[in-house]
């Protein structure tokens, strides 16, 4: 297959190719739309693992069926009546909404792994960059609350550039309530798994998604806290390239291990099985 | 710093120190009434300026060099200091301090950013930035403090969490969020006041607490209304329509449910009145502390978690 990519294509790519082909956002590679698919949208060039929605997630993670959603009805207001140069804070929300058909960032309910029951977040960075605000933080405690009631293991999946800046201060206090609904999972026994997908940054990254009792990371997925420009601007120094991924946050020891997605079902799987084993 | 909405404050405190000056080389010059007058007027032109504040003038306030810090505090309010260093992992940050500290009758456990009052001190301390080995260390304080069965007593004045490659190194993220996890937790009654500058999650990470404070002409925000302006306008000159956008200012986020008690700071502004500001934050600490000394360990931590979990809006539908 590389010896097919690695030759020289023209930049400009023809409209009906377009819909054959997906062009990978790392390595620039051309690839089948058919086989990106197939392939969970990772490109079979580089292993780079691309965005997908919480629906195709779901389905990579869950047996086939048995996810149920919980909370459903949770759907983005708008608390500071935000208004920037580009219009206001509802209108986008509201657009958002159309053309997601989610109501936040989010989405919560429980599934099984090979028939182990969990409890399920999932991010969708699709609306508004996977953002934490009210709507999203309310989502992934409640989620917690859930799991903690019904001692289900908690997942969450991130995928999330930070807090939300049109909620303002309430986005920012979403950090604490969702680590208060971890810290109950931790005092009560309830394991509770994060995989930090690309991208896992901000507010996100500085709450529920290093908090895990185990932390995933999928390959190359950019992870930390801080944005490349405002440290770069900082220590007036160019970073490395590969600063801020899964494979320099395993390196610093902030995560267990970092899995690919075709193998991220197996793994929590073989992960779960130790908890309450004899 | 030049804050133009002052007017010519600057000018009569200039005469009025003119003139104290000139009263004290000369006891018998007559400058008595003079100065009484010009007092009187400054009181004017600061109420005036000081009632009617934009939230970008309000960052200008929050911002000020001379405004006080918390050793500040710490010197005018606490019988005792005893400073404790140091995370036990890597290193003593200076950009957040702490330690044992009285207040009048209270033992308590005092923890805050410290910015500088000069560039040297800046330097030392990030200018309140604080790295994770300063999240790290107010952790292990506030540990310390359940321990001995003490409050917890935050103060909050700094730009955001230092943004460093060597702080995303050591886990500036990790650091914050477990702050964020196991102050939910503390089973010690924990007052957050917002002093000055509350930056992002870099003032999050040590402000988690039963009751949240914030004095008059401070701010708190999820972004600075620069970051904001220059992402969401895409011009950071907007910082002005940000900080009134994100509603960053005492009153807003009362308003919002967010800070629980807003202290009053003297006319003019903290900078100019150093006793009077800590007079006021050393009241209104010794009253939360009162009530919150009466509430069991259990409720503390359950209502601190129903107090996190009523924050946030959204629709139902
Ligand atoms: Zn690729």
């Amino acid at each position: 297959m590389g010896w097919f990519r690695k030759k020289e294509k023209p930049q400009e790519v023809v409209t009906e190719k377009k819909d054959l082909w997906t062009i990978c956002p790392s390595c620039k590679a051309h690839v089948y739309k058919d086989e990106w698919d197939k392939n969970f949208s990772v490109c079979p060039q580089c292993n780079f693992h691309d965005k997908i929605n919480w629906k195709e997630r779901m389905d990579i993670l869950l047996d086939p069926g048995t996810f149920r959603e919980i909370n459903d009805n949770v759907s983005t207001a708008d608390p500071l009546e935000f208004k920037d140069s580009k219009g206001s804070y509802a209108e986008k929300a509201e657009a958002t909404k159309v053309k997601t058909g989610m109501k936040e960032a989010v989405i919560t309910g429980r599934g099984k792994i090979h028939g182990i029951r969990v409890v399920m977040a999932v991010m969708d960075f699709r609306f508004l960059g996977g953002s934490l605000a009210s709507g999203t933080g309310e989502k992934i405690l409640l989620a917690s609350e859930y799991a903690l009631r019904h001692k289900y293991p908690y997942i969450v999946v991130s995928a999330s550039g930070g807090a939300r800046m049109h909620e303002g201060i309430i986005s920012l206090m979403q950090m604490a309530k969702t680590c208060a609904g971890v810290a109950r999972l931790k005092k009560m026994g309830i394991p509770y798994i994060s995989i930090l997908t690309d991208p896992t940054t901000g507010g996100v990254s500085a709450s529920f998604a290093t908090m895990g009792d185990i932390n995933i990371a999928e390959p190359k997925a950019l992870i930390g806290f801080a944005g490349r420009r405002v440290i770069e601007e900082t220590i007036k120094q160019k970073l490395p390239d590969d600063f801020q991924t899964a494979e320099y946050v395993l390196d610093h020891g902030f995560i267990d291990q970092i899995v690919n997605r075709k193998e991220m079902k197996n793994f929590l799987y073989k992960v779960l099985r130790y908890w309450k084993a004899k | 710093m030049n804050l133009d909405f002052e007017k010519n404050a600057p000018e009569i405190e200039e005469k009025i120190a003119e003139l104290t000056k000139q009263k004290a080389t000369d006891p018998n010059a007559k400058v008595d009434d003079q100065i009484v007058g010009l007092k009187k007027e400054l009181d004017k032109v600061l109420k005036e300026a000081y009632a009617h504040l934009t939230p970008w003038q309000t960052v200008q306030v929050a911002r000020h060099p001379n405004r006080p810090l918390l050793r500040d505090y710490i010197a005018g309010m606490c019988g005792e200091f005893i400073e404790l260093h140091g995370d036990r992992c890597f290193g003593d940050d200076k950009g957040i301090i702490g330690g044992f500290a009285t207040i009048a009758d209270s033992h308590v456990m005092i923890i805050g950013h410290q910015k500088g009052k000069n560039l040297e001190d800046n330097v030392k301390s990030n200018f309140g930035m604080a790295t994770p080995e300063g999240y790290r260390k107010a952790l292990r304080l506030m540990k310390l403090a359940e321990k001995f069965k003490i409050p917890i007593i935050t103060f909050i004045d700094t730009p955001g969490a230092y943004p460093g490659a060597d702080a995303e190194a050591r886990g500036q993220a990790e650091a914050i969020a477990r702050n964020l996890t196991e102050m939910s937790q503390l089973e010690v009654p924990v007052i957050v006041v917002v002093t000055g500058e509350g930056g992002s999650g870099g003032a999050l990470g040590i402000g988690v607490g039963d009751v949240i404070l914030m004095l008059s002409n401070s701010v708190y925000s999820v972004i600075s209304p620069e970051g904001c302006a220059s992402i969401l306008w895409r011009d950071g000159s907007k910082a002005p329509e940000a900080a009134e956008a994100l509603k960053i200012t005492a009153n807003s986020l009362f308003k919002l449910g967010i800070v629980d008690e807003i202290i009053p700071e003297p006319i003019g502004g903290a900078h100019r009145d150093y006793d009077g500001t800590l007079q006021a934050v050393k009241q209104a600490l010794l009253k939360h502390l009162n009530i919150l000394r009466r509430v069991s360990e259990r409720k503390l931590v359950d209502r601190r978690f129903e107090k996190y979990c009523r924050i946030g809006r959204f629709k139902h539908r």
